[in-house]
């Protein structure tokens, strides 16, 4: 009897998972004996990372889009639906179109997650982000308009994707100003919830001495809880009033509907084993990336080294072997900190990340994966 | 000061997660609950103690008090 693997979504977790998979189990699909099934509700991959180039010019949402079929390996059932319910009793995944209603052996959620402005009132009205190609796209028209005034970088909702994307953003944006003439009628501030620029002390110890140098203001301990559209004003727990001119924020990320109602994690995100990936909540669900409650970073590296290992755990398990593959919390981010420099940090759940010096190297070698990134998709690199 | 001296109104568990996870949990709920809600914030985080109490500084909230148990802190915080 063939063990299916179901994996929802088909983002950089559920790709490199699935394409893992398909190489390790490659004779047992062929003989039968395994199935893999890769649900998306889209037919298109996107690689988000690209959506921080767009403001500045330099990338269009089109770039961070590749058809699904040119990425997944044949042996892979892709489907194109989106998963509506969970039923971990009865094992089986329910969806919105034709596809019905699929049963698994072992089933893997990846579905990601999304931002969700509305959740800080004015929010929506009065701020940007680039969390998407809508909103990238908005803020370049911005940007481009934008000849002087006081820019407000916000990180609002945390945890966030990509931990270091909104010190890039600052840093990146400082660059594009200068190089435009207009960086002395542009004042910055950078805002952080908690007592230092990052949640990575190391990172913002690194992050801190270049802000000063740049003329980057940093205001921590700042929570914003409304914004004033008209009056141009973020409001603030901790009852601070800020002025903007252009607001970017991190917007509040939201988990998943489908999570909670299945009973595998309170908020939206699955409980799982940090190490082995298993959901708490229910025997033979896994959760991947961004949608798992993970005590490391909603990061594409992490996704991707995360991936690496539950495939050699599931390839374990359909086999009929004792899996020991574990996810360590590896990850390894590019940090742009301008236009032409950028450096990048490792780390996993035991070790912080030490940044190193920025270079040029480094900021082609960003460059240079985000191109290769495709391979990673494909699960060879 | 014992758990038995405090009735909290609210508990947020995040045992488990890393920093600053814990600290953005309790702000996520300081901003849902009415002025004199105390709030039970469970976490396993080191860092977490420190965290709270330089933000209830500076927000004008108050750190009542933080229990030991052997795997993670219960800390009580009174929205004001």
């Amino acid at each position: 009897m063939s063990e299916r693997i179901l994996i929802v979504g088909a983002g950089t977790a559920g790709s490199v998972l699935a394409n893992n998979l398909s190489e390790h189990l490659a004779d047992e699909i062929d003989a039968g004996d395994a199935e893999i099934v890769l649900v998306n509700d889209t037919e298109e991959h996107v690689y988000k990372p690209t959506w921080l180039y767009v403001p500045f010019g330099e990338k269009t949402p089109a770039d961070a889009l590749r058809p699904l079929d040119e990425l997944i390996d044949r042996r892979i059932d892709l489907v194109i639906d989106r998963a509506t319910a969970v039923d971990t009793d009865a094992k089986t995944v329910s969806f919105a179109g034709e596809t019905g209603e699929l049963s698994y052996d072992h089933l893997v959620l990846a579905m990601g997650t999304s931002v969700s402005p509305a959740e800080t009132p004015g929010l929506a009205e009065g701020g940007h982000h680039f969390y998407g190609p809508d909103g990238a796209t908005a803020l370049r028209e911005e940007l481009a308009s934008f000849t002087g005034g006081h820019l407000v970088l916000s990180v609002i909702g945390n945890p966030h994707m990509c931990p270091v994307a909104p010190l890039e953003f600052t840093l990146m944006a400082d660059d594009w100003f200068r190089n435009r003439g207009l960086r002395e009628d542009v004042d910055i501030t950078y805002t952080y919830p908690i007592g230092r620029s990052h949640g990575i002390r190391s990172v913002a110890e690194w992050a801190d001495p270049i802000m000063e140098e740049r003329n980057i203001n940093v205001e921590t301990f700042f929570n914003p809880d409304r914004v004033d559209p008209e009056a141009e004003v973020i409001h603030t727990v901790e009852g601070q009033e800020l002025s903007y001119d252009t607001l970017v924020a991190i917007p509040p990320h939201e988990g998943s509907d489908l999570v909670r109602e299945a009973g595998l994690g309170d908020d939206g995100w699955v409980d799982v084993d940090p190490n082995t990936l298993e959901a708490t909540g229910a025997e033979d669900v896994y959760a991947l990336g961004d949608v798992a409650d993970l005590p490391t970073s909603k990061a594409g590296s992490a996704a991707h080294y995360a991936a690496g290992a539950l495939a050699k755990r599931l390839a374990s398990v359909a086999r009929g072997d004792v899996p020991t593959s574990e996810y360590d919390g590896k990850t390894v981010c590019f940090i742009e900190s301008g236009r032409d420099e950028g450096t990048y940090i490792a780390f996993d759940y035991e070790e912080e990340p030490t940044p190193k010096e920025p270079s040029r190297l480094l900021h082609w070698s960003k460059l240079g994966y985000n191109q290769s990134y495709w391979l990673t998709a494909r699960g060879v690199l | 000061m014992s758990e038995s001296e405090i009735d909290a109104d609210v508990t947020v568990n995040a045992i488990g997660s890393s920093c600053p996870g814990p600290l953005m949990d309790l702000i996520g709920k300081v901003k849902s609950v009415d002025s004199g809600t105390v709030i039970r914030l469970q976490s396993s985080n080191d860092q977490t103690e420190g965290d709270v109490d330089e933000w209830a500084e500076e927000s004008g909230n108050k750190l009542l008090a933080v229990v030991d148990h052997e795997d993670h802190q219960d800390l009580y915080v009174e929205v004001t």
